[in-house]
């Protein structure tokens, strides 16, 4: 069951080639690499510091690797501005939390379809027959992922108003609707209590095999990564320390130094 | 905590959730309809001076686009509208334009400056650019009299213009049609700046005010929807500027000083901030307080103006629009 949507020959989806990361003296990663296959849940582990969401960065093009390469489908994303990796199918969350308060759940989502719909402010401002028709076609996209995610309830609430864990899934929503191949989590079980990280283990599982979307998982819950992931990647001071099967990492005694050696775990 | 956590962390400004954004349709129709029957029973000074409320409300929208729709500030709007009442002036006046067709140019004239001005504002944000904006507020009257332009500016004296008459022979005051076409006009650009808001690119600008990282990740062109909503905020302050020049029937440097801007920022805050039918109360604020003030009392007017505003950030700090949630509130109870 763990491998069933990766196919084992192919290419990889995503690969990470000898990234590092500098700010100023500290190395935040130190050439790290692996592959990503279609339709796997990879889990990143490693504890606090360990450079999981530096890495998420450079896959957002927020921080510019001072070292290495990152290949989507073979080609470099290293050229593009930040704005136009939703469009080549990167979609993602925030470690904590980065909605759009003052807007309504709807909109957020709205506001992942941008890359998927286009307009121009004369057309927008006049309410041009094409626009409104763009609106209906993106609406009924929308209106799909908020009752995936049971999000109907509260979808002309403001997100400001909204519980944590609604907010979290509002964010997944968001990012669904920038239709990825692959989608990065930035530890979505943070802040939620232990049935909730039942419910989003569910979750992540589901989205892949319904959407065949690709998830990379950054989590600090392990129970969480070894019940979900096909295969782990262990980082630690910005190295990757282990590559494997959940139970091949979770075995692994670097991993169990490293773990037992930080007091947050 | 890293830089990056923290800027996503950081608290955006606060603004009207966009549901909110425009009114309802009941109360449009009503407002719609005081706004029509309104100068029948006026005075002509008065008229003239609710036309005023009109072409103010128009730039306090257009600051209300850049400030509550894309999150960023400008104390500069004073000059976007002088470019725009000197583009219709020196069209009509040296030109021989019709006045209404100098309008969309004014409006063109002052998008293309406002997008450009947007370019190297880029760089800036909350009161830094603020200070840009002032910059440029207290800038233009000085340009304005320079003598290179002096052949089409006039210099210090400015250019006097020519009030427009009714046309088809309609039997109307000149005060009275300029109303009823300043009133078409602000209806139009409300009804586009609320389609704008509302649209996949108002939705960008909003993103961007509220979290420019997570907008940005979505696919939102950061820079780009900055600088459109420069852009579309300067156009429609120019088309103000160039309805006020034609109202006034004269424009001059000394009309357009950050006093105005000001104004503009104080009518944006008065009617609340990203409220866009709280122009109209903000622009009659504007035009109306500083008389009543000074009808308290002559010598302290400045200090009476300054005690009302006081008062009104103070009891209402969303502005009118607190207001018309009460009132709100009470409709519905009411119906029940
Ligand atoms: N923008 C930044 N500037 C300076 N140092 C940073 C920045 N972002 C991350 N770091 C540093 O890089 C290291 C890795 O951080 P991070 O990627 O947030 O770790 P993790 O997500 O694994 O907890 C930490 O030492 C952190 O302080
Ligand atoms: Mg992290």
């Amino acid at each position: 069951m763990m491998q069933a949507h990766s196919g084992q020959n192919a290419s990889p989806l995503l690969a990470v080639r000898d990234v590092s990361v500098v700010f100023g003296g500290i190395v935040a990663l130190n050439g790290i690499s692996f592959d990503m296959k279609k339709g796997q849940i990879l889990g990143l582990i490693g504890p606090n510091g360990a450079g999981k969401t530096t890495l998420f960065n450079c896959l957002s093009r927020l921080y510019q690797p001072s070292k290495g390469d990152i290949l989507l489908e073979g080609d470099s994303i290293l050229t593009r501005p930040p704005h136009r990796i939703a469009e080549i199918g990167i979609g993602r969350t925030f470690q904590n939390v980065a909605l759009f308060p003052n807007l309504s759940v709807l909109d957020n989502v709205r506001v992942g379809a941008h890359s998927r719909t286009n307009s121009d402010i004369v057309s927008d401002s006049l309410r041009l027959p094409w626009v409104r028709n763009g609106e209906k076609a993106m609406n009924r996209r929308v209106e799909e992922i908020l009752g995936y995610l049971e999000l109907n309830d509260v979808a002309h609430t403001v997100v400001s108003g909204l519980p944590f864990g609604t907010q979290k899934r509002v964010e997944l929503a968001r990012a669904l609707a920038t239709e990825p191949k692959i989608l990065l989590l930035d530890e979505p079980a943070g802040g939620l209590n232990h049935e909730e990280v039942y419910i989003l283990g569910d979750l992540i599982r589901k989205i892949r095999d319904d959407r065949g979307i690709t998830v990379l998982l950054v989590e600090h819950h392990m129970g969480l990564v070894m019940s979900i992931a096909d295969h782990v990647v262990a980082l630690n001071f910005g190295r990757k320390l282990a590559e494997g099967t959940p139970t091949e990492v979770q075995n692994d005694p670097d991993v169990i130094k490293a773990y037992l050696g930080s007091k947050d775990q | 905590m890293s830089a990056l956590q923290e800027i996503v962390d950081t608290q955006p400004i606060e603004t009207t959730p966009k549901k909110y954004m425009a009114l309802g349709n009941y109360a449009s129709i009503v407002v719609v309809i005081l706004l029509c029957v309104a100068p029948l029973i006026a005075k002509n000074f008065v008229i003239f001076q609710m036309t005023m409320v009109l072409i103010y409300a128009i730039a306090v929208l257009a600051l209300n686009i850049l400030t509550g729709g894309s999150g960023q500030f400008s104390l500069g709007q004073s000059a976007f509208y002088a470019l725009g009442a000197y583009t219709s002036a020196i069209l009509m006046e040296v030109g021989g334009v019709n006045y209404a067709l100098t309008l969309p140019i004014a409006g063109g004239i002052c998008f293309i400056a406002g997008y450009l001005f947007g370019l190297p504002a880029l760089r800036l944000s909350g009161i830094y650019l603020a200070l840009a904006t002032f910059a440029l507020a207290t800038a233009m009257p000085q340009l304005l009299k320079l003598h290179y332009f002096e052949a089409w500016t006039g210099g210090v004296q400015g250019l006097v213009i020519t009030k427009p008459d009714a046309p088809f022979g309609l039997p109307l005051s000149q005060d009275m049609w300029l109303y009823y076409f300043v009133l078409v006009v602000s209806m139009a650009i409300y009804v586009a700046s609320v389609n704008l808001l509302k649209s996949r690119s108002g939705r960008a600008m909003m993103a961007i005010r509220d979290n420019e990282i997570a907008a940005s990740a979505m696919g939102v062109d950061v820079a780009l929807y900055k600088t459109l909503a420069f852009g579309v905020s300067a156009g429609i302050t120019g088309v103000a500027g160039g309805l006020g020049a034609i109202a006034v029937q004269f424009v001059a440097p000394d009309s357009y000083t950050i006093q105005l801007a000001i104004a503009l920022f104080l009518g944006m805050v008065v009617g609340g901030v990203g409220w866009l039918p709280g122009s109209i109360v903000g622009a009659a604020f504007i035009v109306f307080v500083p008389n009543i003030a000074e009808h308290f009392s002559k010598g302290l007017s400045g200090a009476v103006f300054g005690l009302i505003l006081v008062l009104i950030i103070f009891l209402l700090p969303h502005g009118s629009r607190q207001i018309a949630y009460t009132v709100q509130g009470w409709v519905h109870k009411l119906r029940k």
